[in-house]
């Protein structure tokens, strides 16, 4: 076995030892929360530069949070997007939409309906407020969390569903896990189990548009933790070198998988700080705030479609779920985290926005509550007749071979005989069309 | 199962618990040992693999890292170069890709290059295979893709007792080495039928596994079933398929799990195909330029006098990993059925 070449510290005895420094996260299952070291800058404090300004002068909005809403409801500083009440509302209700449409799907993967799911609980803001401030014909690139932009693009419920089910309607054959999502038609990429792949990827379509003299630009979200991978940094660079056309968002909510952002870099600096290195502008938000999401995305919508250049947004936020339904939160982070979260609800939060400035109530939220809660339970129903996962209504099964290639070569055709030969000799369930 | 050191007292493990054992003896043994990767260390790692041991051995030897598999190879690497013997974790071999040239051009290289001065001395675990409705991003097999890099091994265990043994000698050997985890059978052997209650391997003689040390020696394959018919090759979850396909059929076949593909046990192979006159190959990963291309090109160049039948491969098919129709895509017991009846026609 091979000696360390410098293991023994006696070796030179007059030198400082060397420790490793490994991340631990404040609180684990059992601890008492107290979030007061979390730095919260009071809502308006930040300062909106305007969208032509270059990098460089506005550093200090990389370590800071731009907040809208303050605690007690009102929209205050250069950030308040000033938004119509119908606009205010719209967003209130693709959020609890999206509330109810993953609380539904998570029991339906417990039921057994299907393999997998995931939430988006506490960050419903991110991906809907997003969504309003882009264009419709802006080009998204999500992670697996941002369910809520198709949502907000008031996708088909039952055309989600039909995905996560793998049924016989999904457009997408069955091919993909559940919530892996593609909808070409409302600008909604394909979504990659694989982490941050996406994020050179809408660099290069943002590039494309801006080559060809288009109008529209690109978004693109990756969790904190992903931010790691290199395609991260990559993407960066690309973007910073040929200014490219995109918004880049980073979701920050606190925990990859088991791993608290800390393993990602945060006890050193800030998400949005990465940019800084890059020279890309870089805002860091509040993203349980909806109008400091909105504003933030109309800012770095207006200097991309300006060709003022590509924006990093982090997004401060919280995962009040697990990672998915694969694991159980409790066994790494304290139980009072979620409640404890300083920055709030953000479908609270805006619903007292909305209550004080007289445009929303109790009443009306909770008439709303129970009416998008019956659209998603109807919804449920339509997508279930077209058949849940393993129930032996899936595509036809050579369907497996479509899609490898445009035109099927021989050796794929070859082995689609096979597998058809087998499904004669064999009865299996999903053998009944 | 082939013993080459015993070690008392034994207990029932899953193949989880085995390799998690299989680390812990090796972090008591050799403080050069140590274990990172993406929630191995607190939690435990998403399947269980690496509990217990960051409270056991303490966070500068079981930690966790960030989510970014060329820095967690390139790491291991230069850990190894220091004198450490690292065991990074890949958590699903799916996504084991960014971090590719770290493995070939470095990890795989670096005896090589440097005449010997620097090694990688590493073995990365990583959880492979489907059968579990992970979707194309949590299923898929890969190790044709490193079998075909010089200078790496690739082992795949098939139960808890050889995946501890196999371990063990991994974590020894001065190599880099790729050590997949079949994940459909961590719990229990599975026979293939997917509508059948899963077994778990409380009564699988394997799942008996010595608590201490013992090594099951790379590049050493099991005939798990001895027979005279025809040399069925396999390894990982298809041992158990192949298995259940051959009792139901009757057929007296021999099978060889393979446990090591590189360096491959050629001899055992050779012997056995060369009584039988009949070779079958069975694996879960597509089937172009997969390991079994290379195990029919050796039985062919080592045994062609031999044959009485066409060699046959049974694979996965050439499409990425299905969600729904996973069952159809999976060489199951109605593929390798089929190959069978084929190969023995003229018998």
């Amino acid at each position: 076995m091979a000696e360390p070449d410098g293991a023994d510290a006696r070796l030179r005895p007059n030198m400082p030892q060397l420790s490793l420094h490994v991340p631990e996260p404040r609180f684990r299952p059992g601890d008492p929360v107290d979030f007061a070291e979390v730095d919260i800058p009071a809502a308006g404090a930040a300062r909106r530069p305007d969208t032509a300004d270059a990098p460089g002068g506005f550093t200090e909005l990389a370590y800071t949070l731009v907040r809208v809403l303050d605690d007690a409801g009102n929209a205050v500083g250069p950030w308040d997007p000033k938004l119509s009440p119908d606009r205010l509302r719209a967003i209130l209700r693709h959020m609890v939409l999206l509330r109810a449409f993953d609380e539904r799907m998570f029991r339906a993967q417990r039921q057994g309906k299907t393999s997998f799911y995931m939430k988006a609980l506490g960050e419903e803001a991110v991906a809907v407020a997003a969504a309003h401030a882009l264009d419709y014909e802006d080009m998204c690139f999500p992670s697996y969390r941002q369910q809520g932009l198709l949502i907000a693009r008031d996708w088909s419920l039952v055309d989600m569903m039909n995905q996560i089910y793998s049924n016989t309607a999904d457009r997408l054959q069955g091919k993909q896990l559940p919530i892996m999502y593609s909808a070409k038609a409302a600008g909604f990429f394909s979504i990659s189990g694989n982490l941050t792949t996406q994020y050179p990827q809408a660099v290069g379509w943002a590039m494309a548009s801006a080559a060809r003299g288009d109008t529209r630009i690109a978004a693109v979200w990756c969790g904190e933790g992903s931010t790691a991978e290199g395609d991260f940094h990559s993407a960066c660079t690309f973007a910073a070198v040929y200014r490219a056309p995109v918004i880049m968002n980073i979701v920050n909510n606190q925990w990859a998988i088991s791993s608290f952002s800390g393993f990602a870099g945060a006890e050193s600096t800030t998400f949005a700080a990465r940019g800084v290195g890059y020279g890309i502008a870089a805002l860091r938000v509040d993203g349980n705030d909806a109008l400091a999401v909105y504003a933030a995305t109309e800012w770095a919508a207006e200097r991309a479609r300006t060709n003022a250049g590509p924006t990093l947004i982090e997004h401060f936020t919280y995962r009040a779920e697990g990672h998915s339904t694969s694991d159980d939160p409790g066994q790494y982070r304290s139980a009072g985290e979620p409640t404890a979260w300083p920055l709030g609800d953000p479908v609270a939060r805006l619903k007292q926005h909305l209550i004080a400035i007289g445009e929303w109530d109790q009443e009306r939220h909770a008439a709303q509550d129970r009416e998008l809660a019956e659209q998603v339970k109807a919804a449920q129903k339509e997508a279930e007749k077209n058949g849940i996962l393993g129930h032996g209504l899936h595509q036809p099964l050579d369907s497996l071979f479509d899609g490898v290639f445009e035109e099927m070569p021989w050796h794929l055709r070859e082995q689609q005989a096979q597998m058809m030969a087998e499904e004669e000799a064999s009865g299996r369930p999903w053998a009944r069309k | 199962m082939t013993m080459t050191e015993s070690a008392e007292p034994t207990t029932r493990m899953n193949m989880i618990q085995a390799i998690n054992s299989a680390l812990d003896v090796m972090m008591d043994r050799d403080p050069d040992v140590v274990v990172m990767g993406e929630d191995v260390g607190y939690f435990g790692g998403v399947f269980r693999a690496t509990a217990g041991l960051q409270a056991k051995f303490g966070k500068t030897r079981v930690f966790d890292t960030p989510i970014t598999e060329i820095g967690i190879m390139g790491v291991a690497i230069g850990m190894g170069a220091y004198g450490l013997r690292p065991v990074p974790e890949i958590q699903f071999a799916d996504y084991i890709y960014p971090a590719l040239d770290q493995l070939v051009s470095e990890a795989a290289r670096l005896r090589y290059r440097s005449a010997g001065e620097f090694t990688a001395p590493i073995t990365i675990r990583s959880p492979y295979g489907g059968g579990i409705f992970g979707g194309q991003t949590h299923s898929q097999s890969p190790e044709g893709i490193f079998t075909h890099v010089s200078g790496m091994k690739t082992v795949i265990p098939s139960t808890p007792y050889d995946a501890k043994g196999l371990l063990i000698a991994a974590i020894e050997d001065n190599d880099p080495v790729l050590f997949l985890e079949p994940k459909r059978i961590y719990n229990g052997p599975f026979d293939g039928h997917w509508d059948r209650p899963a077994q778990n391997w409380s009564k699988h003689p394997a799942g008996e596994v010595p608590t201490g040390h013992y090594r099951v020696e790379l590049g050493k394959a099991a005939i798990v079933r001895p027979g005279e018919a025809l040399t069925i090759l396999a390894y990982g979850t298809m041992v158990h398929v192949c298995r259940a396909v051959v009792e139901e059929s009757g057929v007296d076949a021999e099978i060889i799990d393979l446990r090591t593909l590189v360096p491959l046990d050629i001899q055992t192979i050779e012997a056995s195909v060369k009584k039988t006159g009949r070779c079958m190959i069975v694996h879960e990963a597509t089937r172009t330029s997969g390991f079994g291309a290379e195990l029919s090109a050796l039985v062919q160049e080592r045994c062609f006098y031999h044959l009485e039948a066409p060699i046959e491969r049974v694979t996965g098919f050439d499409t990425p990993y299905p969600h729904s129709l996973e069952w159809a895509y999976f060489p199951g017991p109605v593929r390798i059925g089929q190959a069978l009846k084929k190969i023995m026609k003229d018998a």
